[in-house]
């Protein structure tokens, strides 16, 4: 036997297991986020809806909550606005990022659409944006009850989507 | 008026324009403006992933720019620059990735095949060599004689 004449073959083998890896990647359009287990950035600002004094600490109210990033220019938060309306009924507790928008056209938004969100965040130049990494609403981030961030989704909610993040927001409960 | 026109020119060449997006971006030192422009060329967009940030029409990558801008004005240095952006968007907005375990493939993996073809090489042109120098075997020395034999008899 001549173990040169097996190269070729390990060679085949070597490739197809990268293949398989590199093309097993679902989406490549979504970037893992290094914000995963770290607290979520500071901010202090007045709420979007009624003016109030937010900040990062009060995010949460000690329960497990979704922040979402999203616009009025961005068809895909259209597209997801009402799964997120069902969240909101079923006792998930949302908060919003209105990401680069007009406060104005977002108000008008959520009274046409229905306001899934507990309070949002206005975020006109993209500043709170930026120190979560966000490049394309939506995006969605889960934090614990103690405000740190445990996943982010990149792209719209929907059943499919939920079924792994909703596991682990219930996880997350206590 | 004379005076007046040379400082004029001497004041614009002072200020150098980054090339990048038109004349947004201007700089006093053109050595900061080479260190903007060499950032705007590493850094990745990460909307448009083959794109960078200098190339790239996306919004984020504007942002980018701005934020490099502002950064390199505040005195910042490239490192502090970048490390602050991989917080926040991970490895993937550097062209150049870091040394971890992970990527070791990618820096050394170009030299271990190098090294990998050097030994298949030298594998092969020995496997050619060596029934060459080792010359016939008693057996065929036999033949050879009986077929020269042969020859000459007939």
């Amino acid at each position: 036997m001549r173990p040169l004449l097996f190269v070729p073959l390990l060679i085949f083998v070597a490739m197809a297991v990268l293949f398989w890896i590199g093309l097993g990647i679902e989406d490549k359009t979504s970037l893992p986020s290094p914000l995963i287990n770290q607290p979520f950035p500071a901010f202090e600002t007045l709420s979007l809806e009624r003016g109030e004094s937010i900040t990062a600490a009060s995010l949460t109210n000690n329960e497990p909550t979704l922040v979402n990033v999203w616009a009025t220019w961005c068809p895909t938060c259209k597209a997801e606005h009402a799964f997120l309306n069902d969240l909101a009924k079923q006792g998930v507790r949302i908060i919003g990022i209105n990401y680069k928008d007009d406060d104005y056209k977002a108000r008008q938004w959520l009274l046409a659409y229905g306001n899934p969100y507990v309070w949002n965040v206005p975020d006109p130049d993209g500043r709170l944006g930026l120190e979560l990494g966000v490049y394309g609403a939506p995006e969605t981030f889960l934090l614990d009850a103690d405000g740190v961030i445990r996943a982010k989704h990149i792209g719209d909610l929907n059943d499919r989507v939920w079924e792994r993040l909703g596991q682990q927001y219930e996880a997350l409960k206590r | 008026m004379k005076w007046l026109l040379m400082g004029f020119v001497l004041f614009v060449s002072s200020v150098t324009l980054a090339m990048v997006d038109g004349h947004k971006y201007t700089f006093d030192d053109p050595y900061e403006a080479d260190r903007f422009r060499q950032l705007a060329e590493e850094l990745r967009c990460p909307k448009c992933q083959n794109q960078n940030i200098a190339d790239s029409d996306a919004p984020i990558a504007t942002d980018m720019r701005d934020l490099v801008y502002e950064m390199i004005n505040e005195g910042q240095s490239n490192h502090e620059i970048v490390d602050f952006l991989i917080a926040r968007y991970g490895d993937f907005v550097t062209y150049t990735p870091p040394f971890r375990l992970s990527t070791f493939l990618l820096w050394f993996g170009p030299f271990l095949l190098f090294v990998f073809g050097v030994v298949l090489i030298i594998g092969i042109r020995r496997n050619q060599t060596l029934p060459r120098q080792a010359g016939l075997s008693d057996d065929e020395r036999e033949k050879l004689h009986a077929i020269l034999e042969k020859a000459k008899q007939s």
